[in-house]
């Protein structure tokens, strides 16, 4: 650690992170860490059956524990109208049962105590008589005739079908088909896995029965949206909520949705008047809260017999759970899934979708992805490793034959999407020299003369990121814009207020640096404050990479609008005239005699002090940033697998991951973006799976079945770069919190398909278990 | 049934009454009010909560506090003496080795168990010594590089200082 | 996932805490590295009512080795385990299973006799104990008895321990001459419990193997010893082809069920694979050893 001289925080210097000091000391502050006086905590009775009628609840017994303050079950609520609540796809779901208990974990009374050991005895003392129903756990099951209902009580609903959805030109594609010299189908399924943070999700609701003001600490990713949501939900007026999101353990997708503890945790506060804490333990994370993915899939590529791409057709089946509760844009009843064209130039493309109820927990987010893009991701770069086996041709020169080309852009995809600018080709040449392909490939053809399996595996995608043109892209109807508030002290010091909300990301240094780039104040004298309704812009927050997309678009164009200001400012000081002054790094100065300058900080105490006549005092703005379009992150992976046929376990022995993100901020945060995005990305090839047992009994609903990668699974990661800006974002930045989750499952299971195609097998679904393997290798004669 | 416990946390002796069946991680978190320590999970897989019992990292989830008695513990708290980071915590933000921060003080734990063990650990023996902490966010890769720039510090440093109760 | 209320002591000697069993019987419960028990206590799958804390009691905790006999203290930590030299140079089986057990914060604390008494079938060390064909003794106020490890487990979770019983003492015969062994153990990650484990120790003579020990792990009601394939080793030369017959004899004593880890036939392999390379590294460190 030599010293250095101290970087200012430009954009491209990647200065130490702003955040640490506290977390490191220990001092950060979560919401479990919030301890208000007279707090009372919840515990959370579920259901231990994931279909059943509820016949009666009995709670005298819990009432009667000594420290019991409240026993709350859904009549209560459904007195207050609160038994049923709007999901973030126009559904409802229970937020204590009433009628049925549609999934093994779902809630369905709640204890108040003041003591979180005691509320956690009470309720196991609540009995509850179920009558137990059939479920039904698989959703082209759910779709056959006399499969049980899991949505009786909504009218009209005879069926468990929730939506059709098509995209792309279905005639045009059937022509391709028509055409095409070859079809190349795969049928996958992305199972059903969860986000994980580390810390779970919690709630401390305080609602004052003096002045009824709500003060809501919650794990939030989008705090403004859920005090929109619970002035909605809970009918509390919203001048009057104030969510404040404090340190997030992590996100993930896991903490976009309202989940029932909030808002029984909240009604609780306002029933008695006293602050409610409630943090959901592991399981209860596991089995109730957000899942991801859950998707049968089944693509098409229509090809030629030298590999050019003529047409894709998609068929997809969602898993939705009990309640159709996935976090995306309302359009879009499949997220941005039909970003499923990928990287390449296919002409034609039409995709289908269809949504089902199942008697198991809802969900649906974004896990560390744009809306079903990895799920869409991941299908077409499984489905190309499938042409090139059955083509037999190279998978890396297949995709570089159907590449969109750089002179292309922008280039609109079969599907519709608007791309704004890649360089796919230079991404994968990158990847393949890093990686020392041909030599790989050379040892993979000896090892193959021995009998000894290694694969190559590669997956070149794109992401779309940055929703969103708030023109089509709502959540619940709130348009996906964002903002960003600056104001620049007497002093030059400054304080930037997001919409957005940081779970790890890195805003409080990432965003300073922006404001550094565009005003020349040092990142560490701009205080980046969010996570608190009453005291940021409103904002649709953070996920879906849109943070740097569309809030760091807002922080350049606050920033430039105070430089403006700025400059007028600097003409009155310097007595020149304003079309005469230029700016750099910080300077104001008379175009030709620099050595007339003034610094921001200068400018800054005379916003307050020394005027131009007529002008208002103070240097502060907000801007409320509308994306034109998306932006379209990509890169090539490439991962290298030796397979032990004795046990069927696949090790990674190298993983080389090329990303384009734009324009790289804090490129040292970027590339900690893009390890964990890989890290997970490999846990769900690999490991993580919620699955169910015939009865609905969920099969991963703690960390000895619900596996995550330790650092001594995890490869180490080779990472590289190419910069394509964003031709529509102010500073050209894409968005990267999400492309390596996004992009590396389908080049880890291409890696190991890779190594076995050569016996005839040509796909195995993930997790790729050792077992999985090995029983594909018997089947063919080729284990040990 | 309170049972009174006496033990030196961070350096300072604490006397307490609890209920045999509190957690330590529940004793040091909601009694002590030291929130550095954290809880990720249910059956002691996550290691947010890892603290030092008698200079040993330990689960504090899975341990009682009763069973703390008259014991030295330590917990991130005390990782900076006098003011001045730890060399782990130095390296922690030097190779931007934490992102939400939850999982690191349980790794930081880790890792100073492992470097009064083995002053000097390449990267297998950092991964394998790390294995009983998951972090969702980083990935571990700099993880791994804040360790091995801890390791090359505190050779350096003569008088690194040892927290209490460390080191026997 | 809050444990629910019990009674707690902590005795500081062999006697006390055998009173103390005693006198609670079916009420109270051994409280050892606890890394079993309490996430159990959390889970509200164990509720006793009393806990018996042994880990002040220091005449539990030891490893010696004298009059052939190789003696390990049930308070004997994993992790103690894993760094004792004497067992690395002696016990490869032991050594090797030890760095495997959960993972390394969890081995601080956990114990070898706890995790005995505990009997998981996918616990790591009943295996290694089967391999090395060892023995227990188990006191209670009213005496002790010894007994082999092979009689000792009878079911998942379930072993010969009476309530007002200790695990006080692991007796393992020593090993001399020429000898070698190795744990093989396939798990989904750090921290996850055997898929399928395999306990190899050999005694070799004059290039003939003295005897041998076969333990399995996860591939049945409880840890089982492959007796068959340990018979068909003995007295013979470790070629390749004896080495596959007594794999297959493993596989073959292996009664897995099928699970979110594998099928029958998976585990079945795993076990025939593992005994083969296990032999095989077995036989390298017993050439190399003294
Ligand atoms: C994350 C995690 C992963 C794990 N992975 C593995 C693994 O891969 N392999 C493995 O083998 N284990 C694993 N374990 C379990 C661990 O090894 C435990 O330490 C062990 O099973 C129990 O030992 P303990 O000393 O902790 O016993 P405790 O938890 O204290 O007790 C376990 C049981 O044994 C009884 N008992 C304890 N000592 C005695 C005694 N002397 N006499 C009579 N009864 C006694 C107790 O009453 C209790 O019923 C894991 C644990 C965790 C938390
Ligand atoms: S909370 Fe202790 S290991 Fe997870
Ligand atoms: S930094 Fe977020 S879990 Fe490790």
């Amino acid at each position: 650690m030599a010293t250095e001289t101290p970087l200012k925080g430009f954009i491209g210097e990647s200065i130490k992170r702003k955040e640490d000091d506290r977390f490191i000391q220990g001092k950060g502050n979560y919401v479990d860490d919030i301890v208000l006086p007279g707090m009372l905590h919840m515990s959370i009775l579920r259901s231990p059956f994931a279909h059943a009628r509820i016949k009666s609840i009995k709670a005298d017994a819990a009432q009667a524990v000594p420290g019991v303050v409240a026993v709350v079950t859904g009549d209560l609520l459904a007195q207050h109208k609160l038994a049923w609540m709007p999901t973030l796809s126009g559904d409802t779901q229970a937020v204590l049962a009433t009628d049925k208990v549609r999934f093994q974990g779902q809630e369905v009374a709640c204890v108040i105590a003041t003591d979180p050991y005691v509320a956690r005895d009470a309720a196991q003392l609540i009995e509850v008589d179920y009558d137990v129903l059939p479920a039904v756990v698989d959703p082209y099951q759910a779709l056959e005739p006399g499969a049980p209902l899991v949505r009786d009580e909504k009218e009209g609903q005879s069926s468990n079908h929730i939506y059709h959805w098509e995209a792309g030109d279905k005639a045009k594609t059937e022509q391709a088909f028509a055409r095409a010299e070859r079809v190349v189908s795969l049928e996958t399924f992305y199972p059903r896995c969860h986000p994980s943070p580390v810390e779970t999700c919690g709630i401390v609701a305080d609602i004052s029965p003096v002045t009824g003001n709500a003060t809501i600490y919650m794990t939030s990713q989008a705090p403004h949206a859920h005090r929109t949501l619970f002035a909605i939900v809970a009918g509390l007026p919203e001048e009057k909520i104030r969510i404040l999101s404090p340190d997030i353990g992590g996100g993930f997708g896991n903490k976009v949705p309202i989940y029932p503890g909030y808002v029984v945790a909240t009604a609780a506060s306002l029933l008695l008047g006293k602050p409610v804490k409630w943090v959901e333990d592991r399981s209860e994370n596991l089995i109730s809260t957000g899942f991801a993915r859950d998707y049968h899939m089944k693509g098409e590529l229509a090809v030629t017999n030298d590999g050019r791409m003529l047409g894709l057709r998609v068929k997809m089946l969602s898993d939705n759970g009990a309640f159709y509760a996935d976090a995306q844009p309302s359009k879009f009843r499949a997220g941005l899934f039909h970003i499923v064209t990928g990287s390449y130039d296919i002409p034609a493309a039409h995709v289908e979708t269809d949504g089902a109820y199942t008697n198991k927990a809802p969900g649906g987010v974004a896990y560390r992805c744009s809306f079903r893009v990895t799920e869409a991701s991941y299908l077409i770069e499984r489905l190309v490793e499938t042409a090139a086996i059955d083509l037999k041709m190279d998978p890396a020169e297949l995709r570089s034959k159907n590449f969109i080309r750089p002179e292309q852009f922008p280039y609109t995809s079969a599907t519709g999407f608007d791309y704004d600018s890649g360089q796919y080709e230079k991404a994968l040449r990158l990847a393949l020299e890093k990686a020392g392909y041909d030599e790989l490939r050379k040892e993979q053809a000896e090892k193959r003369k021995r009998g000894e399996l290694m694969g190559i595996g590669l997956a070149s995608f794109t992401e779309v990121v940055g929703a969103g043109p708030g023109k089509h892209f709502d959540i619940a109807g709130l348009r996906m814009f964002d903002s960003a508030e600056l104001r620049v002290h007497p002093t030059g010091k400054a304080i930037l207020k997001l919409g957005v909300k940081s779970q790890g990301q890195g805003h409080e240094t990432t965003f300073a640096q922006i404001v550094t780039e565009e005003l020349g104040i040092p990142a560490v004298d701009v205080m980046v404050q969010e996570g608190d309704t009453d005291n940021t812009p409103y904002g649709l927050g953070t996920y879906a990479s849109r943070s740097t997309p569309v809030g760091g678009a807002a922080t350049a164009m606050v920033s430039r609008k105070l430089r403006d200001k700025a400059k007028k400012i600097a003409a009155h000081l310097l007595e020149a005239s304003e079309a005469d002054i230029d700016f750099d790094h910080g300077k104001f100065f008379v175009q030709g005699a620099p050595s007339k300058s003034k610094t921001i900080q200068e400018i800054a105490f005379a916003a307050y002090t020394n005027l131009p006549d007529g002008m208002e005092a103070g240097l502060e703005g907000v801007t409320y940033y509308d994306p034109p379009n998306f932006t379209y992150p990509f890169g090539t992976y490439l991962v290298v697998v030796d397979i032990d046929r004795g046990t069927g376990q696949a090790k990674v022995r190298r993983m080389i991951a090329v990303d384009d993100c734009g324009v790289r901020i804090n490129p040292m945060i970027v590339e900690g973006q893009i390890h964990g995005g890989l890290a997970e990305g490999f846990g769900i090839a690999f490991m993580q799976l919620i699955t169910f047992d015939e009865e609905g009994n969920c099969l991963g609903s703690n960390f000895t079945d619900y596996l995550l990668p330790t650092s001594w699974e995890t490869p180490n990661f080779e990472t590289y770069e190419t910069v394509t800006p964003s031709p529509h974002h102010p500073i050209g930045a894409k968005g990267i919190g999400e492309s390596a989750t996004v992009g590396s499952p389908a080049a880890f299971v291409n890696a190991v398909i890779d190594a076995v195609a050569h016996l005839g097998i040509k796909n195995i679904d993930m997790p790729v278990t050792s077992d999985k393997i090995w029983s594909a290798l018997h089947e063919v004669g080729a284990a040990e | 049934m309170g049972r009174s416990i006496s033990l030196t946390v961070n350096g300072e002796m604490v006397t307490a009454d609890v209920e045999p069946r509190l957690l330590l991680v529940h004793f040091i978190r909601e009694r002590l009010r030291l929130t550095g320590t954290h809880i990720g999970c249910d059956t002691s897989h996550c290691g947010a909560c890892i603290v030092l019992l008698d200079g040993v990292p330990v689960k504090s989830c899975a341990v009682l506090a009763v069973q703390a008695d008259g014991r030295q513990l330590t917990s991130v708290e005390a990782l900076a003496a006098g003011g001045k980071l730890h060399p782990i915590q130095a390296a922690f933000k030097q190779e931007h080795g934490l992102q939400c921060g939850f999982c690191t003080p349980g790794m930081m734990m880790s890792s100073f168990a492992l470097l009064a063990d083995n002053p000097d650990p390449d990267e297998e023996e950092i991964r394998w010594a790390l294995s009983g902490n998951i972090c969702r966010c980083t990935g571990y890769v700099n993880i791994v590089k804040a360790v091995r720039a801890a390791s090359a510090q505190m050779k350096l440093s003569a008088a690194v200082p040892i927290p209490v109760g460390a080191g026997s | 996932m809050l444990p629910a209320p019990f009674e707690y002591s902590a005795p500081e000697t062999m006697d006390e805490a055998l009173d103390l069993l005693d006198a609670l019987g079916d009420e109270s419960k051994v409280l050892a590295g606890g890394q079993s028990l309490i996430p159990l206590l959390k889970l509200r799958f164990a509720s006793p009512a009393h806990l018996v804390d042994v880990n002040r009691v220091a005449e539990l905790d030891f490893l010696d080795e004298h009059d052939g006999v190789l003696r390990i203290g049930p308070l004997f930590r994993h992790k103690a385990a894993e760094r004792s030299g004497m067992l690395a140079s002696k016990y490869a089986v032991i050594a090797e299973a030890a760095r495997q057990v959960a993972d390394p914060i969890v081995r601080n604390r956990g114990t070898v006799g706890g995790s005995l008494a505990h009997a998981d079938p996918a616990g790591d060390w009943g295996s290694v104990m089967l391999a090395l064909d060892a023995e227990f003794v188990l006191r209670s106020k009213r005496g002790s008895r010894t007994i082999r490890a092979r009689d000792f487990f009878s079911g998942p979770f379930s072993s010969a321990l009476k309530s007002n019983e200790l695990l006080v003492e692991i007796r393992v015969p020593a090993a001399d001459g020429r000898k070698g062994g190795s744990y093989l153990k396939l798990e989904r990650k750090v921290g996850d419990f055997a898929t399928v484990a395999v306990a190899v120790h050999l005694q070799m003579d004059d290039g003939k193997v003295k005897s041998a020990g076969i333990g399995l792990t996860a591939v049945g009601p409880q840890n089982l010893k492959a007796d068959r394939a340990e018979a068909a080793l003995k007295g013979r030369a470790l070629d390749d082809a004896t080495i596959k017959e007594a794999a297959a004899l493993a596989a073959a004593a292996a009664e897995p069920k099928a699970d979110n880890r594998g099928s029958v036939d998976y585990k079945r392999n795993v076990v025939r694979v593992f005994t083969e390379r296990g032999l095989r590294r077995a036989r390298e460190r017993a050439q190399g050893g003294a």
